[in-house]
């Protein structure tokens, strides 16, 4: 009955997602769900670190970076062609993301956090002033589009839009597979402690290290997308505020779950885009929403809800014997932090 | 089984564990009783390799186990519980202990990602695993119950279970009652009687003396770091060293 609803969820949302261009006004409305769409890859892929491993990761937008710039650099210096060169792109940033990591990981909690902001912004350094590599601050220009395949354009912003539809419905299965397998659970477990996973016999440097290699991998890929689409690139890129941006997105929807950063990342871009008219005041009117939201959803908007739909499974599951403990002593939901 | 030659372990300045050599025979419950800071829990971190001695060897059924990092002494059959059991509050009961078997698998990403038969099979096995170890601790009935939910004893016998899912030959036990009324503590009493009686062997940390009094094969007990006493509860209760340090007249 569950895993029903769960696929007629999806597959109402990718029905949606594919009739969205038929529906879309105009060809801006495609650019920022196709935007958006390139930023909830990489925020999925933050997502198993720091929302399914508990490691919160801060250097994420750097990892995005070296995949854009992947791309940008093997198509605009090196005539590579793009998908090639797009094909690279998550490695790319994986091969890095595993010494990083290799270093990184050995700190806990907050000083990991400490530890790849800084990460973070070295990489953005290096690529603003390795100007021989990078181009510096006058950045990228003239990445070709993505070379056609068959009948399909990618020059068009339609056949773009389903470009990107087509990788994120991908990272969400592919991440689907690894969030509901032992390897997710070997990675909850940590989340959930370290001593207890590694007193259950795993091996928590190895498991780290693998969650942060895929979770810069997605990363790596939403940059080179990011590469293609946008088709220019500047140090900005790697800035720390998007990582900051896929962090709300990841607690807006619920962090851990797998379709709340997919929702954090496509609500909050459009709510930007309805506040505009305020300009920079539109802040003020974010600032408090998110508060609240932390204070009173901590698990996000779908964590709440699955937690709710879990527990009331679970009562079901108990009816024939009823325990008066749970009736009368309501739990605190937050008891992960407590 | 389990063999224990001088270990030693300095924190700076400070002895935690001095010199204390110990062995723990296959099948019987030992318990670890001291007062507060006499060095228990640092004796349990040296055994399980949360932490390395700075001195002195860990035998492990006669293999030399010193320095092995917790998660390779666990694969080698040593599970161990703690005071306080981290749990995914807000997962079911036994998705919460299907990892506990996550060791003897080999499932890899590729496994995952092309969806194997192995991985299939294996995730199987890890829920009859946790299947079984729930049945054994007397939980079945809260399998589909979300664990932020359950009671503070049968929080302690979800640890037992994770610990035996693992398919230990050793457990360690760190203050199995900690925390529960008297009469839940006796049904823990009977579940680590049972659990020896499985061919496992036990030892635990443990202040409820009346408890380790009825249930302890042998008993050590920790003073300063130091090893002060060791034998049979019988033995302990007459020990004026012990209790000189520990048990005051009540008990002897």
């Amino acid at each position: 009955m569950k895993l029903v609803n769960a696929r007629t969820g999806w597959s109402l949302l990718l029905l949606l997602a594919l009739a969205f261009p038929f529906m879309a006004g105009n060809d801006y409305h495609l650019t920022v769900m196709s935007t958006a769409y390139i930023y909830a890859i990489a925020t999925v892929g933050l997502n198993l670190i720091t929302g399914y491993t508990g490691q919160f990761n801060l250097a994420h937008s750097g990892f995005m970076a070296v995949g854009a710039y992947t791309v940008g650099i093997l198509t605009v210096d090196h005539g590579v062609p793009f998908w090639a060169a797009f094909a690279l792109s998550g490695f790319v940033s994986a091969f890095i993301g595993f010494f990083v990591g290799l270093v990184s990981l050995r700190l806990k909690t907050h000083f990991f956090s400490i530890f790849t902001l800084c990460v973070g912004y070295i990489m953005f350094l290096l690529i603003e002033k390795w100007e021989s590599l990078t181009h510096g601050t006058v950045g990228i220009v003239g990445i070709p589009a993505p070379e056609s395949i068959g009948p399909l354009d990618f020059s068009e912003p339609r056949t773009q839009y389903y470009m990107v539809l087509f990788f994120l419905v991908a990272s969400l299965w592919i991440m689907h597979r690894i969030v509901h397998s032992l390897l997710g659970r070997t990675f909850v477990a940590i989340r959930n402690g370290d001593e207890l996973a590694q007193a259950l016999g795993i091996d928590l440097m190895r498991n780290k290290l693998l969650a942060f290699m895929l979770s810069v991998f997605f990363s790596g890929m939403a940059g080179g997308l990011y590469a293609g689409y946008v088709r220019f690139l500047g140090p900005g890129v790697a800035g720390v505020e998007h990582t900051f941006d896929m962090t709300m997105y990841m607690l807006v929807g619920g962090i851990g779950t797998l379709s709340g950063p997919l929702l954090g990342a496509i609500a909050v871009p459009w709510l930007t885009q309805y506040l505009q008219f305020l300009q920079e005041y539109r802040f003020v009117v974010f600032g408090p929403v998110l508060v609240l939201l932390v204070i009173f959803l901590p698990h996000g908007i779908v964590g709440t809800w699955l937690n709710r739909q879990r527990r009331k499974a679970a009562q079901s599951a108990i009816t024939p014997t009823p325990a008066p403990r749970l009736a009368a002593v309501p739990r605190e939901k937050g008891a992960r932090h407590a | 089984m389990l063999e224990i030659e001088s270990l030693s372990k300095r924190f700076g300045g400070l002895t935690a564990v001095n010199d204390v050599s110990a062995s723990f025979a296959r099948g019987t419950i030992n318990a670890i009783i001291g007062p507060n800071g006499a060095g228990k829990t640092t004796f349990f971190n040296l055994v399980s390799g949360t932490i390395r001695p700075t001195s002195g060897r860990v035998l492990f059924d006669g293999r030399d186990v010193t320095g092995l990092r917790a998660d390779q002494a666990a694969r080698l059959g040593m599970a161990r519980t703690f005071q306080t059991t981290a749990l995914f509050d807000t997962a079911t009961v036994l998705d919460n202990l299907i990892v506990g078997h996550r060791l003897r698998t080999r499932s890899t990403l590729v496994d995952v990602i092309l969806g194997t038969r192995r991985l299939r099979d294996e995730e199987r096995i890890c829920r009859e695993k946790a299947r079984a170890a729930l049945d054994f601790v007397g939980l079945s009935h809260l399998e589909a119950r979300v664990a932020g939910d359950i009671s503070q004893e049968e929080r302690k016998r979800v640890a037992f279970a994770l610990a035996l899912s693992t398919d230990p030959t050793l457990l360690l036990l760190d203050e199995p009652a900690g925390g529960v009324n008297p009469e839940e503590t006796d049904g823990l009493a009977q579940l680590i009687r049972k659990m020896a009686k499985s061919g496992l062997t036990v030892c635990l940390i443990e202040h409820k003396m009346d408890m380790i009094m009825n249930l302890a094969d042998r008993i050590l007990v920790l003073n300063y770091g130091e090893k002060i006493a060791e034998g049979t509860p019988a033995e302990i209760r007459a020990n004026p060293a012990v209790i000189e340090a520990y048990l005051g007249t009540e008990y002897a």
